[in-house]
């Protein structure tokens, strides 16, 4: 499946009018204020700003991690910011994969059973589980890896299986919040070959926060945050090519 | 799911394997506790209840002095002693099987190189009869030495046993302070009676001979009386009474100058006072037990801060509140049931051990034992709810968050 985003395509995040505050009165601080955003299905989007900006919140938001103080949120075209706690688990179990810039593998838990994961909580018996897994290691390219925990496997091995753990689940989006952060610049690059290629060939929607421009440079679109609004948002003028 | 869960919480509790063990000590130590005091007093109840049965069924203890019921000294100073006729008078009585009058006095016993000092029972040949003996090995006395004060005596286990070793009694002479006598009979043993005292320490003389040789007096200090089959120790006491108290001419509202107790009562209250005691003892250890599992939730909420970001990654791939709940609580019953089954077993061993030391019957109980398992994982589901509830309301993103 190759994607062709544009404005064919149907909004698959959509928020409108979106503002989040943290505490209240005085100390009010407007992380988002009053944004606008949509993105539609197989889109790469990179996220960037300095810290304060309201990326995070924005992430956040989208991965249904938070709430959303004001403003709609549809996703796949149905209203979600009013869900409670455990229907936001829910949709992120089934929709959403995340990828963190300190990997966030289970100490001392296998490469396979970190993947396995998500798939308990969908309720998956277990012979399917280790299958899928293990399909999603072959695919980040961590055959042989399979039985390794986290300390014995190098940064950009862990961020491999962070990934094949959101996709495991054949996510629609994934969330990924400096995914090369922690990573020197050959395995930043192999990594997002990696999230380019999921993008292209499996369709996955990718959204991702760097800092980086020759990080953000991998994604099709760019949208820049700026005190809590978005100052720009643009497609990706020199694309890194696939 | 369920099963999934256990699962998971015991691969979790095996990553921290030295912490989890700690964790169980309280609980191993709590259930040990309670499963070795119930056993060990139950064992010692049986004991209460097989000395009793030891004692013969139906028997009536007199001494002179009045006195309340149950051991301990009692003067009797002041009160008359009885004589060979009151036991031969009670003997006649239609109710009476069979009439034991005994002296006691202490001396050391010497024969060969060993030497003892004990109690010497002066007796009838009624002695065996009234308590429940067995000659294992001789005879007993016959009613000739029983009348005539001859020197022979027969000797109980522990006896034999320090002063003879292996080698056969019978036929050799001990020397009972200035008296010397033959062993004519060895004793079938009975073990440890109903206050723990070794009963097979025992050295038997003629009651004549001792009340000469070693008292000079005639005085007979206590009279115990086995009742026939059939009578009940209410009417064998009323008639003894009625009897006793017309040989001593006690007029119809004096009080009487000697008593008569029923061994069972004794029995009886020894076995409450043991009860009492197992109660209190097991109170004890229920409480550590109870301290035991606030042990477990005070490991559980560091392990619930130390894995905030574990909680955080679970709830951020989709774990519900529910589940998270879940995972936290079947480790801790997981770590209580553990600690309750090592509990079972170390408890087990230990009243086995102390049932062996005091030479009690071991008395292990699936009630009980079921219980303590029950509780145990009680506890788990009572200290792990907090920490659990405290884990499944984490917010995920500062869980992801955490150091």
């Amino acid at each position: 499946m190759v994607a062709t985003p544009g404005p064919s395509r149907p909004p698959l995040i959509e928020l409108s009018d979106v503002s989040r505050t943290y505490g209240s009165g005085e100390t009010e601080v407007r992380a988002l204020d009053h944004t606008d955003l949509i993105i539609r299905q197989g889109e790469f989007v990179a996220v960037m700003g300095p810290s304060g900006s309201g990326k995070s919140t924005t992430m956040n938001i989208i991965g249904l991690l938070d709430r959303p103080t004001s403003g709609r949120y549809l996703f796949n075209g149905v209203e979600v910011q009013d869900l409670d706690r455990d229907r936001r688990a829910l949709l992120r179990r089934h929709f959403l994969g995340f990828v963190f810039q300190g990997f966030n593998l289970l100490p001392r838990t296998s490469a396979l059973e970190n993947v396995e994961l998500p798939l308990i909580y969908k309720g998956m018996p277990r012979a399917e589980r280790i299958e899928r897994a293990r399909a999603a290691l072959h695919k980040v390219g961590l055959d042989g890896r399979e039985g390794h925990d986290a300390s014995q496997l190098s940064g950009g091995q862990q961020q491999r299986v962070a990934i094949a753990r959101a996709l495991v689940g054949e996510p629609m989006v994934i969330l990924a919040d400096e995914p090369t952060g922690n990573l020197d610049s050959h395995r930043s690059h192999e990594i997002m070959r990696l999230l380019q290629q999921l993008n292209r060939e499996d369709g996955i929607t990718i959204v991702m926060v760097t800092h980086e421009d020759d990080i953000a440079a991998y994604a099709r679109r760019l949208v820049s945050f700026a005190d809590g609004r978005i100052r720009a948002d643009a497609p990706v003028p020199e694309r890194t090519p696939a | 799911m369920i099963w999934e869960t256990v699962r998971l919480a015991l691969l979790a509790l095996r990553r921290n394997k030295l912490r989890s063990a700690l964790t169980m000590l309280g609980i191993v130590i709590g259930v040990a506790a309670v499963i070795a005091m119930v056993t060990v007093g139950q064992g010692s109840s049986r004991s209460v209840a097989a000395s009793v049965e030891s004692l013969g069924t139906n028997v009536l203890s007199l001494r002179p002095g009045s006195r309340g019921m149950g051991p301990g000294p009692v003067s009797t100073q002041s009160a008359r002693p009885f004589s060979l006729r009151d036991a031969e008078a009670l003997g006649e009585l239609s109710v009476v099987k069979a009439v034991s009058p005994t002296v006691s006095s202490t001396q050391t016993v010497v024969a060969g190189n060993g030497n003892l000092t004990t109690s010497i029972t002066g007796a009838t040949s009624g002695y065996l009869e009234v308590g429940g003996w067995t000659v294992w090995h001789g005879r007993g006395f016959n009613s000739a030495e029983d009348r005539s004060g001859a020197s022979v005596c027969i000797i109980g286990a522990t006896v034999h046993k320090t002063l003879f070793g292996t080698a056969d009694p019978l036929g050799q002479q001990l020397r009972v302070g200035k008296v010397s006598c033959e062993v004519i009979g060895l004793l079938q043993a009975k073990g440890a009676g109903t206050f723990g005292q070794d009963q097979d320490e025992l050295v038997l003389m003629p009651i004549r001979t001792v009340q000469r040789r070693l008292l000079g007096n005639d005085n007979v200090t206590s009279i115990s009386v086995a009742l026939a089959p059939e009578v009940s120790s209410q009417r064998g006491a009323r008639e003894i009474e009625a009897l006793m108290r017309d040989r001593r001419r006690i007029s119809g509202n004096q009080a009487n100058d000697f008593s008569i107790t029923d061994r069972a009562q004794i029995a009886e209250v020894l076995s409450g006072i043991n009860s009492v005691l197992t109660g209190m003892l097991s109170s004890v250890a229920a409480v550590s037990l109870l301290v035991g599992g606030i042990g477990i939730m005070n490991i559980m909420l560091v392990s619930v801060t130390e894995r905030t970001r574990e909680i955080g990654i679970r709830l951020a791939v989709g774990a519900e509140s529910r589940q998270v709940l879940t995972q936290f609580l079947v480790e801790a019953v997981v770590l209580s049931l553990v600690g309750g089954i090592i509990g079972v077993i170390v408890g087990l061993a230990l009243a086995f051990g102390a049932s062996l030391f005091m030479a009690i019957p071991f008395a292990p109980q699936l009630v009980i034992v079921l219980l303590a398992f029950g509780f145990s994982a009680l506890i788990g589901v009572i200290f792990g709810f907090f920490p659990a509830r405290k884990a499944a309301r984490l917010d995920p993103i500062d869980a992801l968050r955490h150091e």
